[in-house]
């Protein structure tokens, strides 16, 4: 027998696991698995952050463009209770992580020890499983059930809490990977006669309309979308997570769903006669009003996770399925079909849309420089295919709208929770995980203080980052909402910024500021062609608004062009 | 409609699934009217019965929401009518009052058992629904009830399928 240290343990299991990027800080309780660590310098790669925060959101954008289970170590107590934010992001997401935290010996459990925290407890709500481990011999049952239930089925994020003594403790070690777990379903069984069904309403429909959220992306159903799509000639639209399972460009993509979404794709909603919903939830900010949703349309939903069906919206055939069997199997059995006229319908609209907002955002008649045209200028020079990394604010929703996403699991942002500070460290994540790619940060002033530390982690790992800050000196969502529902009464939204090219220096990492419509495109240049991390900061117009907008309370077909 | 729903949910035997299974209710901002918990007929399978009242909607919502945790087998829901249902309660009195007072005759009337009787009290235990527990508390209180407690329902559902025949299907 191969008698080792459960800290030994927990690196062999996550070798065989074949983990080679590991986010993490270090600390009192997980120092036996740092010291382990270190004898597998050269098996895995361990990127220092500046704060377990960075560490989890890194492991996210790390899991989000490898499809593979991005995973973390933290310590005790604070180590434990940073991670938290980041574990609500991926459980909201269904991002697949692991995170490892260090626990105070067993002796002390429940007494107020020394950086102790009742992680177990706290993260519970926000994780996908968790597990408190306290014998050497059930870290690698532990760490082998948590891979396997991060990624299969709906994937999240599982926490392994492991006190001090397990990790001193002595193991007979054996890895044996977790495949089923009795209590666990991952892999639903598709109902065929609900499949028939749903082709049966496709197939008589005069207006079907398919959207497509990230369980197209999570199912690796690409191929099977555009097979379907093609086949059907149904238009499709997409959710924000959802943006690039289809590419943007394809003539069947009708658009962006939701508050700050486009105006055909959520006005033709309340049009369609039969709404094909996969790999999606009905998030409030897809639907507006539920009472005034797609009333008139039959619903066929489709999704991994039962718990999401009828549970916002009532669906005719509720299909429990994964993504990619449900579109093989639709597309084996529905007809060829072009919906040419309806597909017109979204053309037109988008006509108006061009017109009324697009062309002034992408081509502005205002001196200062506007968040969509510098977008759409990093989109034309990067092909629509770099790793697009967005925090939370106007310039995400801009970014949503004019970024062309064309490439494989390349938008990454934080859709359900909406965490601000998620760009920076995710974008390190995204890197790492798929290191061919140019990757770029697109984040605002206010999102990119609350984790600029992790500055220091892409000086340290010289992680070649492109840093895109849209500066307006404002927390720009919060002010056009004050702007528009609070009466212009500007609460607290201005925010006066330190000098980010200076700071960014400060971590060797090449900086300019442009102001001016002329520097924009040599800007780009310079930053898209620089071999490491670059930060470029453009300032950009103070009190400008992201539109079209549908209203909190509003229904879809009442969104605003202005 | 806002009825009483009895909800049945068996789960391994792991710390915390009772807290996971509290969050999805608290979330919700759903109050429990009772739970209770034991093993089930299946060695190693817990089983929980909670009562709410609350939707339809609503409960089969948390339903399937407590389903998709990892470590639940099976989650049911069931209205009255669907089940049959028991609360158990105990009562303690004082003997002397017992001895001379009468309550023996409600005692016996209520088909009540004496589980224990010492020289300061005696203890009562009555198995039913809670009007009839509550009916019971009510008739001896005039002679001094010191303690009262009354349990959390557990409830068995009529239809017939068993557990084992959802494992057989997982």
């Amino acid at each position: 027998m191969n008698t080792i240290r459960g800290a030994e343990a927990v690196m062999k299991s996550l070798v065989a696991e074949k983990v080679d990027t590991i986010f993490g800080y270090p600390g009192g309780a997980i120092m036996p698995i740092y010291d382990a660590l270190y004898d597998f310098k050269d098996e895995v790669r361990h990127i220092l952050v500046r704060h377990e925060q960075g560490a989890i959101h890194a492991a996210q954008g790390f899991a989000r463009t490898s499809g593979k289970v991005g995973v973390c170590f933290a310590t005790s107590g604070p180590g434990a209770t940073n991670l938290i934010t980041g574990l609500a992001d991926a459980m909201i997401d269904s991002t697949p992580v692991v995170c490892i935290t260090g626990q105070v010996a067993s002796h002390l459990l429940g007494t107020d020890a020394f950086q102790e925290t009742d992680v177990i407890g706290i993260s519970m709500p926000v994780t996908k499983w968790n597990i408190q481990v306290t014998r050497a011999e059930d870290i690698a049952d532990a760490i082998a059930k948590a891979f396997y239930i991060a990624a299969s089925g709906r994937p999240g994020p599982v926490l392994i809490d492991i006190t001090k003594d397990a990790q001193f403790g002595m193991v007979d070690f054996q890895y044996t990977p977790c495949q089923s777990i009795r209590s666990y379903r991952p892999h639903p069984v598709m109902n065929d006669t609900q499949i028939q069904e749903a082709v049966a309403l496709l197939n008589s429909a005069q207006k079907p309309y398919l959207l497509v959220g990230q369980g197209i992306v999570l199912a690796e159903a690409q191929a099977e979308l555009k097979a379907f799509v093609e086949k059907s000639g149904i238009p499709v639209a997409s959710t924000l997570l959802g943006l690039g399972a289809l590419p943007v460009d394809h003539p069947q993509y009708v658009g962006y769903l939701g508050m700050h979404g486009n105006y055909a794709p959520n006005i033709l909603t309340n049009e369609c006669d039969v709404l094909l919903a996969i790999g999606m939830r009905f998030d409030d900010r897809v639907t507006g009003d539920v009472n005034r949703y797609a009333k008139q349309a039959k619903v066929i939903h489709i999704d991994i996770d039962a718990a999401e069906l009828n549970k916002i919206i009532p669906a005719t055939v509720a299909i429990h399925a994964d993504a990619k069997d449900a579109l093989s199997a639709l597309t084996q059995q529905i007809e060829e079909n072009s919906h040419g006229k309806w597909l017109q319908q979204f053309k037109e609209l988008r006509q108006v849309e061009e017109q009324e907002v697009i062309q002034e955002a992408v081509h502005p008649t205002s001196e200062a420089l506007k968040m969509a045209e510098v977008v759409q200028l990093l989109s034309d020079k990067t092909n629509g295919d770099a790793i697009v990394v967005t925090d939370v604010g106007q310039h995400q929703m801009i970014a949503s709208r004019y970024y062309e996403y064309k490439g494989y699991r390349n938008n990454i942002t934080s859709g359900g929770l909406g965490t601000m500070g998620f760009a920076l460290p995710a974008a390190i994540g995204a890197k790492l995980g798929n290191p061919s790619k140019t990757v770029v940060a697109i984040i605002g002033d206010g999102g990119f203080q609350m984790t600029i530390q992790e500055l220091g982690t892409i000086l340290q790992a010289k992680v070649d980052v492109k840093i895109l800050i849209l500066n307006n000196n404002f927390l720009g969502m919060v002010r056009q909402w004050q702007q528009l529902f609070f009466d212009r009464r500007d609460s607290f939204t201005e925010i006066v910024n330190p000098d980010f090219v200076q700071i960014a220096k400060g971590y060797a990492i090449e900086a300019t500021k442009i102001t001016e419509r002329e520097a924009l495109s040599g800007a780009l240049d310079a930053f898209l062609n620089s071999k490491e991390a670059y930060l470029l900061e453009v300032v950009v117009e103070q009190e400008d608004n992201v539109f079209p907008m549908i209203e909190t309370g509003a229904s879809v077909a009442d969104i605003r062009l202005n | 409609m806002v009825q009483v729903y009895n909800i049945s949910i068996f789960t391994e035997n792991h710390i915390g699934i009772l807290n996971r299974i509290t969050i999805i209710f608290t979330r919700r901002h759903m109050n429990i009217e009772s739970i209770t918990a034991s093993e089930s007929e299946l060695k190693g399978i817990y089983r929980y019965t909670i009562v709410v009242k609350t939707t339809e909607s609503q409960v089969k919502k948390v339903v399937g929401q407590i389903e998709r945790q990892v470590d639940v087998l099976k989650a049911f829901y069931h209205d009255d009518s669907q089940v049959v249902y028991q609360e158990i309660a105990l009562y303690k009195i004082p003997t002397d009052t017992f001895m001379n007072g009468g309550s023996e005759t409600i005692v016996r009337a209520h088909s009540a058992r004496i589980l224990s009787m010492e020289v300061g009290f005696t203890i009562i235990e009555k198995t039913g629904q809670p009007e009839e527990l509550q009916k019971l508390f009510d008739e001896l209180e005039p002679f001094g009830v010191l303690e009262f407690v009354r349990s959390g329902r557990v409830a068995i559902s009529k239809p017939m399928k068993t557990l084992e025949s959802y494992l057989a299907e997982m």
